[in-house]
C-alpha cells in the first residue's frame, strides 16, 4: 500500500468517527432524559409517590404563595386563592383556574417555579394540571386543582414558600417527547 | 511572506501563480501555515479592540461608552473571536508549518483539503463579524450561547450558527489532515516516540478536536432548529431542557480548552530544552500525561455547571475528576522544570515566553483547581475570579506559547533573526500589563464582581481602574509584536540553518529560510 491509499484509509475512518461523533451529540437528547428518568431528576412532568406515611407536623406553619403567569398566549390562569397556610406533611389542595380569552384553539403547558428553590427537593405533587397539556376550547373556562405536600425535611428557616406556573402556547406539532411523558400518566 | 517566496527553489515542474492566486489556490503546507497565522492574528487584535472596549466602559463605573445591549454582545464576541478566531487558528498555523518539517514529511497528507480548510476561515469569519449589522445585533448571551437567550435572540444568532459550523468544519478538516500525515509520513526510523513533543501534543489535540468538535456542531444545530424549525429540544414550554443544552455544549467546551493548550504546551516543550541545551526530561511520560489530559479532559464538563442544578454524587464525582487533571499537568510543570535544572540556560526572547508561560499558566491552574472545589465554585461562578483564571490560562498560557514560539521558529521562517531587543521589550510589557489587567481581577471577583455587566458597585472603582490600565498596555504592547514580525520578514541579520545553538529536531537540518518544498527525500532518522 502506497502512501496516498493509505491516507485515504485514515481519511475515510477518520470521517466516519467525525459523523458518528456528529450523531453522539443528537444521541445524547434521548441518553440525557433516560438519565433524568431514572434519577428521578428534573421530573416535571410526573406526579410524585409517597414512598412512606409521612408524619404531619402539626407544630409547624408554612405559607403557601401561589402564583400564576402566562408567557405569550391570550389565558387568564389566576389561582383561587393566593396563598394557603399548610403543616408540613399535611396534604393539601389548591385550585388553579384558566379562562381562554380567545376564539381559536390552543394547547398550552404549564411550567412550574419553586421559590426558595429548595422548595423542590420537598415539595410532592401527587397531582397536578401541570403533568399534561392543556387543550383549551373557544372562550373555555377551567378549574384544575394541584394536590401538593410539603415534605417535614423543609428547613426551619423557610416559613413562606411561593409555587409559581407559568403557561406557554404550544404548537399544534408539539414535541414527542412531550407527548411520551403525558402518555405515560 | 515575500521571503519565502523569493527563495523558492526552481522546481522544473512547479509553475506558481503568483499575487492573489498563489495565495488563494495554494496547497503548499508553509503558504496555508502562513495564512493561519496571519489571519489569526487579524482576529487577535479585532478580538483585543472588543476587549479594549469593554475595558474602557469599565474604567470607572457607571455607563460612558457603549450601552449595556452591546457590552453583551462584545463580551460574547470577544469570547468567539478569539477562541475560533485567533487561538486555535494560530495552533493549526504552527501545525502547518511545523509538523511536515519536523517529522520529515514534504508536505501535508492532503494539500487540496489543507487549502480548503484555511479559505473556510475568512468567510466565517465575515458572517461571525459581520451579525454585528443584523437587525438586533451580534449575539449577546456569552460565548457559550446558551438558551434560553440564544433561541430568543435576532437573526444575528443564526449568523454566528453557521460561522460556528464553518469553523468547526475548517477544525475538523485540519484535524484529519493532521493526524494523517503524523500517522502515515514520517520519515523512515521517526517512530512515535521519538517524535519532537510539539507533534505529539499536536496529534492528541487532533484527535480531541474530531472526538467533540462534531458535537459542538450538533448542539448548534439542535439550537438552529428550535430557533427556525419548531423544534423543542432546549424549549421548556415544549418538553425541552435549556440545561441539556449545557451538558451537551460542555461535553465539547470542557475538550475545547485543553484543544487550546495542549499544543501550547507542545511549543513549550520544543523551546525549554533548546535554551536549557539539554533533553527534555522525561519525554515518555510527557506523552503519557498530555494523553492522560486529554482522556480526563471528556469527564469533567459539568465542573462549568456547578450551580445549574445537579446532584451532590454528581458534583463530587466532577470535583475530583476535575482535580485529578492537576497531576499530570504538574507532571509537565515539573519535567519542564528539570529540563532547565543545570541546563546551560540562555534566556532569548521564546525562552523568556516559556519561563513566564511556566509562572503564570500554574498560576491559573491553580485558580482552576480552587475553582473545581464545588463549594466555592458557587461562591465565584460567574464572578471575575472566573474571568481571572480563564485568562492566565489562556493569554498567559496560549498566547505566551504563541508568541513564544513565533519568535522561536521565525528565524528558521524567514531566514532572518528577529530583533532581539525589541523581542524583550515585548515580552516584558506584555508580562507586565498582562499581571496588571488580570491579576487585580481575582480580588474583583472573590469581592463578588459579577462578569458580562457593563457597571458595578462603587467599591469595585480602583481594581477596575488598574485592570483597565494594564489591558490597554498590553493590548498596545501587541503593536511592538507585529513591529518586530514586519522588521523580521523585511530583512535584519541572516540566520543559520540552526537558529539555535540547543535545537535538535529536523527543522533545524534545513537551511533558513527552508526551500518551498523541502524533505521531498525523506531524511533517515536514526
Amino acid at each position: 500500500m502506497n502512501v496516498t491509499e493509505a491516507n485515504s484509509v485514515v481519511l475515510r475512518k477518520l470521517l466516519i468517527f467525525t459523523v458518528i461523533m456528529f450523531g453522539f451529540g443528537f444521541a445524547l437528547v434521548p441518553f440525557y432524559e433516560k438519565i433524568c428518568e431514572v434519577t428521578g431528576l428534573n421530573n416535571l412532568l410526573q406526579a410524585d409517590t409517597l414512598t412512606e406515611n409521612t408524619q404531619v407536623d402539626t407544630a409547624r406553619w408554612v405559607t403557601v404563595e401561589l402564583d400564576a403567569n402566562t408567557h405569550g398566549l391570550p389565558w387568564q390562569f389566576k389561582p383561587l386563592q393566593s396563598s394557603v397556610r399548610v403543616h408540613p406533611g399535611e396534604l393539601t389542595q389548591v385550585v388553579y383556574e384558566v379562562r381562554n380569552n380567545s376564539d381559536r384553539e390552543i394547547n398550552g403547558q404549564a411550567i412550574p417555579s419553586y421559590s426558595p428553590q429548595l422548595l423542590g427537593k420537598y415539595l410532592k405533587k401527587l397531582e397536578c394540571f401541570c403533568f399534561s397539556k392543556q387543550v383549551l376550547k373557544p372562550r373555555e373556562v377551567r378549574q384544575m386543582p394541584v394536590q401538593f405536600l410539603i415534605e417535614p425535611g423543609l428547613p426551619d428557616d423557610i416559613n413562606t414558600v411561593t409555587i409559581s406556573y407559568t403557561f406557554f402556547e404550544l404548537g399544534n406539532d408539539n414535541t414527542v417527547s412531550l407527548d411520551i411523558s403525558a402518555s405515560q400518566l | 511572506m515575500a521571503a519565502v517566496h523569493d527563495h523558492d527553489i526552481a522546481h522544473a515542474h512547479d509553475h506558481h501563480p503568483t499575487g492573489l492566486m498563489r495565495w488563494l489556490t495554494s496547497t503548499n503546507h508553509k503558504d496555508i501555515g502562513t495564512m493561519y497565522l496571519w489571519f489569526s492574528f487579524i482576529m487577535f487584535l479585532t478580538g483585543g479592540v472588543m476587549a479594549l472596549t469593554i475595558r474602557a466602559e469599565l474604567f470607572q463605573p457607571g455607563l460612558q461608552i457603549v450601552n449595556p445591549e452591546f457590552f453583551n454582545q462584545l463580551t460574547t464576541m470577544h469570547g468567539l473571536v478569539m477562541i475560533f478566531g485567533a487561538i486555535m487558528p494560530a495552533f493549526v498555523g504552527f501545525a502547518n508549518w511545523q509538523v511536515p518539517m519536523m517529522i520529515g514529511a514534504p508536505d501535508m497528507a492532503f494539500a487540496r483539503m489543507n487549502n480548503w480548510s484555511f479559505w473556510l476561515l475568512p468567510p466565517a469569519a465575515l458572517l461571525l463579524l459581520g451579525s454585528f449589522f443584523a437587525p438586533g445585533g451580534a449575539p449577546a448571551g456569552g460565548w457559550t450561547i446558551y438558551p434560553p437567550l440564544s433561541v430568543q435572540m435576532g437573526m444575528g444568532m443564526d449568523m454566528a450558527i453557521f460561522a460556528i459550523h464553518i469553523l468547526g468544519a475548517s477544525s475538523i478538516m485540519g484535524s484529519i489532515n493532521i493526524i494523517t500525515t503524523i500517522l502515515n509520513m514520517r520519515a523512515p526510523g521517526m517512530t512515535l516516540m521519538k517524535m519532537p513533543m510539539f507533534v505529539w501534543t499536536w496529534l492528541i489535540t487532533a484527535y480531541l478536536l474530531v472526538l467533540v468538535m462534531p458535537v459542538l456542531a450538533g448542539a448548534v444545530t439542535m439550537l438552529l432548529t428550535d430557533r427556525n424549525f419548531g423544534t423543542n429540544f432546549f424549549n421548556a414550554a415544549g418538553g425541552g431542557d435549556p440545561v441539556m443544552f449545557q451538558h451537551i455544549f460542555w461535553f465539547f467546551g470542557h475538550p475545547e480548552v485543553y484543544i487550546m493548550i495542549l499544543p501550547a504546551f507542545g511549543i513549550v516543550s520544543e523551546i525549554i530544552p533548546t535554551f536549557s541545551r539539554k533533553p527534555l526530561f522525561g519525554y515518555s511520560s510527557m506523552v503519557y500525561a498530555t494523553a492522560s489530559i486529554a482522556i480526563l479532559s471528556c469527564i469533567v464538563w459539568a465542573h462549568h455547571m456547578f450551580t445549574a442544578g445537579m446532584p451532590v454524587t454528581g458534583q463530587l464525582f466532577f470535583m475530583y475528576a476535575t482535580m485529578l487533571i492537576a497531576v499530570p499537568t504538574g507532571v509537565k510543570v515539573f519535567n519542564w522544570t528539570a529540563t532547565m535544572w543545570r541546563g546551560s540556560m540562555s534566556f532569548e526572547t521564546p525562552m523568556l515566553f516559556a519561563i513566564g508561560f511556566i509562572f503564570l499558566f500554574t498560576l491559573g491552574g491553580f485558580s482552576g483547581v480552587v475553582c473545581a472545589i464545588v463549594p466555592i465554585d458557587i461562591q465565584v461562578q460567574d464572578t471575575y475570579y472566573v474571568i481571572a483564571h480563564f485568562h492566565y490560562v489562556l493569554v498567559s498560557g496560549a498566547l505566551f506559547a504563541i508568541f513564544g514560539g513565533a519568535y522561536y521558529w521565525l528565524p528558521k521562517w524567514t531566514g532572518h533573526m528577529y530583533d532581539e531587543t525589541l523581542g524583550k521589550w515585548h515580552f516584558w510589557l506584555s508580562m507586565f500589563f498582562f499581571n496588571l489587567a488580570f491579576f487585580v481581577q481575582h480580588f474583583l471577583g472573590l469581592a463578588g464582581m459579577p462578569r458580562r455587566i457593563p457597571d458595578y458597585a462603587l467599591q469595585f472603582a480602583d481594581f477596575n481602574m488598574i485592570s483597565t490600565i494594564g489591558a490597554f498596555g498590553f493590548g498596545l504592547s501587541q503593536l511592538l509584536f507585529l513591529y518586530v514580525v514586519l522588521k523580521c520578514i523585511r530583512g535584519g541579520a541572516k540566520s543559520p540553518a540552526k537558529s539555535w545553538e540547543g535545537a535538535t529536531s529536523l527543522e533545524w537540518t534545513l537551511p533558513s529560510p527552508p526551500p518551498y518544498h523541502s524533505f521531498e527525500t525523506p531524511p533517515v532518522i536514526r
